[in-house]
């Protein structure tokens, strides 16, 4: 019976104050498995917008992940970039083209085993570097203090001293990336 | 000055769930309550002057119940979905776009304490969740199954999604001078800045970031969607873009949104640019004075900055396409870039 109420045990916990981690890790369970039927529902649906706004609940759910993280820079940029432009210009480039209302009955096609099989292998290939590089490390949650502001601003501080300093040049090198890939873009859709 | 009969209100200790519920209540109301007021004197009244016309002066006392004649008239109205429509993404996309427009004033301080929630990265935040908008009127285009409405919500998402640039690049002068994201520490600077030592006004940043402050408010009005740069639902080409299908209470959500959007920037530029709810230090009110002066402080600052917005509204004809997008990334992007790399080079040079 006590055995039983062990997974209830954060609520006392909260009571007394001090510790944050089994709420957040409650939340995070939730998170994840709306974001799993999400990721399902993109890929089965049959109607390609239905499909794009699928994504944006999976990445809201990416999103909240950082949120638990105590990371709000990183939640937030994932908010604006993902959902405010990539999935906008998803949007932008279908409605554009070609958006019919209903069922497509071109959107699916028989290669679900070849697709099943390189899912597994990227969850194995992702999941053996996670548990290689993290292992057992854990996250010290603070608890609401009042003065939230302060301890997220100097999260982001340090989060904006490291890129501009010590993570400085690979910063660049994105940035340079990036750069090329647009520059490859206009080369590709000039008809001049 | 003190406000003795308050004491035992400001004493009150509430639990985290109770003064986050208060909070949200008082600023849903405030957020309504402000875009009634701004639709009554700009939308009726100060519209009306412009042009001459007697319309909003029938019902009550000086025409002063015309917002609840209109409210109960849309209220009233048959809510219609038409037949080919995608029932699901129509019925959704009003509540995408009005959530993206409340979650701004989460992070809106109106006073010392009183802010939903005091974010550390707030006017990030502010940026982050005005772009979701977007999501809803593409929604909302799409699943009309209208040719107006779709073109509609493709001339809003490319409208948009220029415009949000030169937002962003025009906070980032101001959040430089400052060195923090914070809407509290961005009030705090200017209320205890000074200019050259005269500390008699504090330091609104509208004279020190003027460009960054009018790029600003060109980008709110290309983000509302307002004329000039109203193409998204010019009602001369597509009828009234992407919300042509919307009938009723549906359609009197995407009104609310337009016009609280309207008052969510608006106090988003006055706390960036005009000194937020703060009053310069040196004019010495009390910090528990502020409590209650501060919101009708930024109150009538957002008010006054939404007449603007409505006062070129009504003055300038529409703009052509090509002229929009032209004066976004060829003016305002390479104008707020030049604002930003003259400001970081004077920080570190003073």
């Amino acid at each position: 019976m006590i055995a039983a109420l062990a997974p209830l045990s954060f609520l006392a916990q909260s009571a007394t104050g001090n510790s944050f981690d089994v709420p957040a890790n409650v939340v995070f369970y939730i998170v994840a498995a709306f974001m799993v039927f999400a990721a399902i529902r993109v890929v089965t649906t049959d109607n390609i917008v239905h499909a794009a706004l699928w994504l944006i609940l999976v990445l809201s759910g990416v999103g909240l992940n950082f949120l638990l993280l105590q990371a709000e820079f990183v939640a937030i940029t994932q908010i604006l970039v993902y959902l405010g432009a990539i999935v906008v210009l998803f949007l932008f480039g279908i409605m554009l083209t070609r958006a019919p209302l209903g069922r497509a009955d071109d959107l699916d096609n028989n290669m679900r085993p070849i697709g099943v099989a390189v899912g597994l292998l990227l969850t194995a290939v992702i999941a053996f570097a996670l548990i290689r590089t993290f292992g057992n490390d854990s996250l010290t949650f603070e608890a609401y203090a009042g003065s939230q502001a302060v301890a997220g601003n100097n999260r982001t501080t340090a989060l904006a001293n490291e890129i501009f300093g010590p993570q400085l040049i690979p910063f660049e090198v994105l940035s340079v990336l990036l750069t090329a890939a647009l520059i490859g873009a206009i080369v590709l859709a000039r008809r001049d | 000055m003190t406000l003795s009969f308050m004491d035992p209100l400001l004493a009150l200790e509430l639990a985290y769930w109770q003064e986050t519920s208060l909070k949200v209540l008082l600023g849903l109301a405030a957020a309504l309550g402000l875009t009634g007021a701004v639709v009554y004197l700009y939308l009726f009244k100060f519209v009306s002057f412009m042009q001459s016309r007697l319309g909003p002066m029938e019902a009550g006392p000086y025409g002063s119940l015309q917002l609840l004649a209109e409210v109960g008239k849309w209220l009233q109205k048959e809510d219609i979905t038409p037949s080919r429509a995608d029932k699901l993404v129509f019925g959704i996309a009003p509540a995408v776009v009005l959530t993206s427009t409340f979650l701004i004033f989460v992070v809106i301080p109106a006073g010392p304490n009183a802010v939903i929630a005091d974010l550390a990265t707030g006017i990030y935040y502010v940026l982050a969740v005005s772009s979701l908008s977007v999501i809803g009127i593409l929604m909302a285009g799409w699943a009309s199954a209208n040719k107006y409405a779709l073109i509609g919500g493709l001339r809003a998402a490319g409208q948009l999604i220029a415009y949000e640039l030169p937002m962003v690049l025009a906070v980032v002068g101001v959040v430089i001078t400052v060195g923090s994201l914070n809407l509290q520490d961005i009030v705090a600077a200017q209320a205890s800045g000074e200019i050259f030592g005269w500390d008699g006004i504090g330091n609104p940043f509208v004279i020190t970031q003027f460009i960054g402050f009018m790029i600003f408010l060109i980008a709110v009005q290309a983000e509302l969607t307002q004329t000039p740069f109203d193409m998204p639902i010019a009602e001369s080409e597509l009828v009234a873009g992407y919300h042509v299908e919307y009938t009723g209470i549906r359609f009197l959500v995407y009104f609310i949104s337009e016009f609280a959007t309207a008052v969510a920037f608006a106090a988003v530029a006055s706390t960036l640019f005009l000194g937020g709810w703060a009053v310069p230090e040196s004019w010495g009110i009390s910090r528990d004075a502020m409590h209650w002066v501060g919101p009708v402080v930024i109150s009538t600052k957002a008010v006054i900055l939404v007449g603007v917005v409505f006062w070129v509204r009504f003055t300038f004809p529409r703009f052509r396409e090509d002229q929009l997008q032209k004066l976004a990334w060829k003016g305002l992007i390479p104008l707020a870039l030049a604002n930003i790399a003259v400001t970081a080079a004077l920080k570190v040079a003073f």
